[in-house]
C-alpha cells in the first residue's frame, strides 16, 4: 500500500551567524537524513531528548521551514516542489497540533473565531464558519454556547490544548503532526486530553505523528516509533516491540531511565549521564559514541546505518551489523533480554 | 465572614462572552474614576473648542486697547484680557482649536503612516526591515525639539508646516513600536499555526498581527499626544507655528511673556491650559494601557 506521507533523506541545517559582518560560521545539524513513511491510520511517535530536532522536524515535514534537501511526498505528491495554490490545498489534509496553549492561539480572536478562521481563509463564508466552528468546538468536549465567546486568557491551558485541536480538525485533515501536545499540561488533564485524540482519531479515521518527549505518552498513544538523537533516527519499529525490546544503547538507555514504580528495579547509576554533544559539532561517526557505554573504535570512524534487525524494526548502531564482539555483553550489561530481534 | 462571601462573588468577571474586546477596553475604561475624570476634563476642553465661535463671549483678535491686561476677575472679562486688549476667555478657547489641531493631528498622521510601515517593515524583515528602520535611526538621532524646529524652520511658519513637521518627529518612534511589535508577534505559534493552516500574508497581517500591533501602538501613541502639544506650542511660542493675531496656546504665552511684570495670573492662563490638556491626556494614557492589557 502507498504510504500517507513518505519522508525521504530530510535534511535541515540553521546557519548559526556570528560577528559584525553576520558571516555563517557553523552549522546547526537539527535534522540531518532523516527518512520513514507513515501509513494510513496509524499513529507514529517521535521520541527524543530536548534539542534533538523534534519540533524542526515537524516543522520541515510541513514545509513551515525550508528544507536544505530531501523530499516529503503526500499520497505521492511532492510538497516542496507544489505551487503555492496546491500548497494551500494540501495543507488543509496536513495539519499541525502546537505545543505551548498560550503562544498557540491569538489573544484578539474568541475561541470560535480561531476555530473559523481556519475556514475563514480557504474561502467559507463566515456564517457557516462559525457554526462548523461551533460543531467542532463541541467535538472536542467545549460546549460552544459557554467558550465560543471566550478569549484564550479566560480558559484553562487544557481548554486552550482543545481549541487548538479544534482548529486542526475543522479543516478534516488527513495527518495530524501532534508537536508535543500534551507536554505543556497537568498530569490529569494530559490523560484527558490523550483520550480525546484517540477518540476524535478512531470517529475522523485520521494519522497521527505524535511528537513528544514523554515514553508514556509515545508508549500510550502510538503504534509505531521513532527515537531522533541529534537530528538522526537511531532506532524505528513497532511501538510494543521497541519498548520491550530496545536495540540501539540510546534507546535502552532512555526507557531504563523512565523511572520505576518497583523498587527492586531502582537504578544504581544514572543510564545516561551528561547533556546531548553540542549539536553545532556533533561527534564523528555514530554521534551517540560520547555518551555510549559501549563505544567502539569503529564508532568514531563509521555513521551506522540504519539497518531492519526485525519485522519493521530498524536500528543505527555497529553492534547490530556483524561487530557483535560486545553485542551480547552489551546486552547483559544493558539488562535487556536477549534472542528477542531474530523475527 | 458571611459578609465577605458575597462580595468576592461579585468581584468575580461577569460572563462575557457577548463582549467584544473592545467593549471589554471601553468596560474597564468607564470603571477607572481616574481615567473618568481626565476624559472628561478633556471633553469639556475639546467641546470648548470646538464650538468656540458659538460660546466665546468676544471676537478673538478685536480688542479694545483701553481695557489692556485688566486682571481675572473683571467684569464682562472674566479670565482678564491680554496685551492687546483681547478677551482671554475667548482667546483660550479658540486657542484651543489650534493646539489640539497643532498637537493631535500630526500623532493621527504618525499612527497611521508609521503603524503602516512599521508592520510592513516588521513582517517582510530583509532589505524593506533595514531601510526603513535605519532611516528612523536617522531621525532618531535628534532630540525631538531640535528636530522639530529644524524642519519647522526650514519649512518656514505656518500651521501646515507645524502639521509636517511634528509628523516628522513622531513618525519614527511609532514605526519602532510598531515594528517591534511585530517582530515579537511574527514569531509565536498562533501566526505560524495560521500559515499552517494556508493563511495567506494577507489575512495574517490582518486577523493576526494588527489587532495584537494596534494596542501597544496606541497606548504608545496616546503617551505621545501630551508632547505633541506642547511641541506645537512650543513652535508658536518661538514663532515657528501660527502666526499672529490667530489665538494660539504657544503664541499667547510668548506675546504676553512682557506682561507678566503687570500681571503674572493671566499670562500664566495660556501655560496653565497646556498643562491640563497634556495631562489628562496622560493620565487617559494610562487608564488606557491598564483597559488593553487583556491578561490583567
Amino acid at each position: 500500500m502507498l504510504p500517507l506521507l513518505s519522508v525521504d533523506g530530510l535534511v535541515k541545517h540553521f546557519p548559526v551567524r556570528r560577528g559584525l559582518l553576520r558571516r555563517t560560521t557553523e552549522m546547526l545539524q537539527a535534522v540531518d537524513g532523516v527518512s520513514f513513511t507513515v501509513e494510513p491510520g496509524e499513529t507514529l511517535g517521535v521520541v527524543g531528548e530536548s534539542g534533538c530536532g523534534k519540533s524542526t522536524l515537524a516543522r520541515v515535514m510541513l514545509r513551515l521551514v525550508t528544507a536544505d534537501s530531501g523530499s516529503v511526498r503526500f499520497h505521492g505528491e511532492d510538497l516542496f516542489t507544489a505551487s503555492p495554490g496546491r500548497l494551500k490545498r494540501l495543507r488543509r489534509d496536513l495539519q499541525l497540533v502546537f505545543q505551548d496553549p498560550h503562544a498557540s492561539l491569538n489573544p484578539r480572536m474568541t475561541m470560535r473565531d480561531a476555530v473559523a478562521f481556519n475556514l475563514i481563509i480557504h474561502g467559507i463564508d463566515r456564517a457557516s464558519a462559525r457554526r462548523r466552528a461551533d460543531d467542532m468546538l463541541g467535538d472536542v468536549g467545549l460546549e460552544p454556547a459557554l467558550f465560543g465567546g471566550r478569549y484564550p486568557h479566560e480558559v484553562s491551558g487544557g481548554q486552550r490544548q482543545r481549541v487548538n485541536i479544534a482548529r486542526a480538525l475543522v479543516l478534516d485533515p488527513q495527518l495530524v503532526v501532534l508537536d508535543e501536545p500534551v507536554s505543556a499540561l497537568d498530569k490529569s488533564v494530559q490523560a484527558q486530553v490523550l483520550n480525546l485524540l484517540q477518540q476524535l482519531k478512531a470517529a475522523r479515521r485520521l494519522t497521527y505523528v505524535l511528537i513528544s518527549h514523554d515514553l508514556n505518552v509515545i508508549e500510550y498513544a502510538s503504534d509505531r516509533v521513532i527515537v531522533l538523537y541529534l537530528g538522526k533516527i537511531v532506532e524505528m519499529g513497532p511501538a510494543t516491540v521497541v519498548a520491550a525490546a530496545p536495540q540501539h544503547p540510546y534507546t535502552q538507555a532512555l526507557f531504563r531511565s523512565a523511572p520505576s514504580m518497583d523498587p527492586s528495579q531502582r537504578l544504581l547509576e544514572p543510564p545516561l549521564t551528561g547533556d546531548p554533544p553540542n549539536p553545532l559539532r556533533p561527534p564523528s561517526g555514530c554521534r551517540f559514541r560520547t555518551r555510549c557505554p559501549f563505544a567502539m573504535a569503529l564508532c568514531a570512524e563509521e555513521t551506522p546505518p540504519l539497518l531492519e534487525i526485525g519485522a519493521g524494526h530498524f536500528a543505527a548502531c555497529h553492534l547490530q551489523c556483524g561487530h557483535s564482539g560486545t553485542r551480547n555483553d552489551a546486552r547483559a550489561l544493558a539488562g535487556m533480554p536477549q534472542n528477542r530481534d531474530g523475527a | 465572614m458571611s459578609t465577605a462571601t458575597p462580595a468576592v462573588l461579585s468581584a468575580a468577571p461577569a460572563p462575557r462572552g457577548a463582549l467584544s474586546y473592545w467593549g471589554l477596553v471601553g468596560h474597564r475604561l468607564a470603571r477607572d474614576p481616574v481615567t473618568l475624570i481626565a476624559g472628561a476634563l478633556l471633553g469639556a476642553i475639546v467641546l470648548g473648542a470646538v464650538l468656540a465661535p458659538v460660546i466665546a463671549p468676544y471676537d478673538p483678535v478685536d480688542g479694545s486697547i483701553r481695557l489692556r491686561l485688566s486682571p481675572i476677575g473683571t467684569t464682562g472679562h472674566p479670565l482678564g484680557t491680554d496685551e492687546q486688549g483681547r478677551d482671554m476667555l475667548t482667546r483660550l478657547l479658540f486657542g484651543g482649536r489650534m493646539t489640539l489641531l497643532a498637537g493631535i493631528t500630526p500623532i493621527a498622521v504618525a499612527c497611521l503612516l508609521g503603524g503602516l510601515l512599521g508592520v510592513l517593515a516588521g513582517y517582510l524583515g530583509g532589505l524593506v526591515n533595514t531601510v526603513v528602520m535605519r532611516v528612523c535611526d536617522i531621525f532618531y538621532a535628534f532630540p525631538a525639539v531640535l528636530l522639530a524646529i529644524a524642519i519647522s524652520g526650514a519649512l518656514g511658519p505656518g500651521l501646515t508646516n507645524t502639521l509636517i513637521s511634528l509628523s516628522v518627529v513622531f513618525l519614527p518612534r511609532i514605526i519602532r513600536v510598531a515594528e517591534a511589535a511585530t517582530v515579537q508577534t511574527k514569531s509565536l505559534e498562533y501566526v505560524a499555526a495560521a500559515r499552517a493552516s494556508g493563511a495567506g500574508s494577507a489575512a495574517i497581517v490582518r486577523y493576526h498581527l494588527v489587532p495584537n500591533v494596534l494596542a501597544p501602538v496606541l497606548v504608545f501613541t496616546s503617551t505621545q499626544v501630551s508632547l505633541s502639544i506642547i511641541l506645537a506650542a512650543g513652535l508658536s511660542f518661538l514663532g515657528l507655528g501660527v502666526t499672529p493675531p490667530a489665538a494660539e496656546w504657544g503664541l499667547m504665552l510668548n506675546t504676553l511673556r512682557q506682561s507678566i511684570y503687570v500681571d503674572p495670573w493671566v499670562p500664566a492662563l495660556p501655560g496653565v491650559a497646556i498643562f491640563i490638556v497634556s495631562m489628562a491626556f496622560n493620565l487617559l494614557s494610562d487608564g488606557l494601557r491598564d483597559a488593553m492589557d487583556t491578561r490583567g
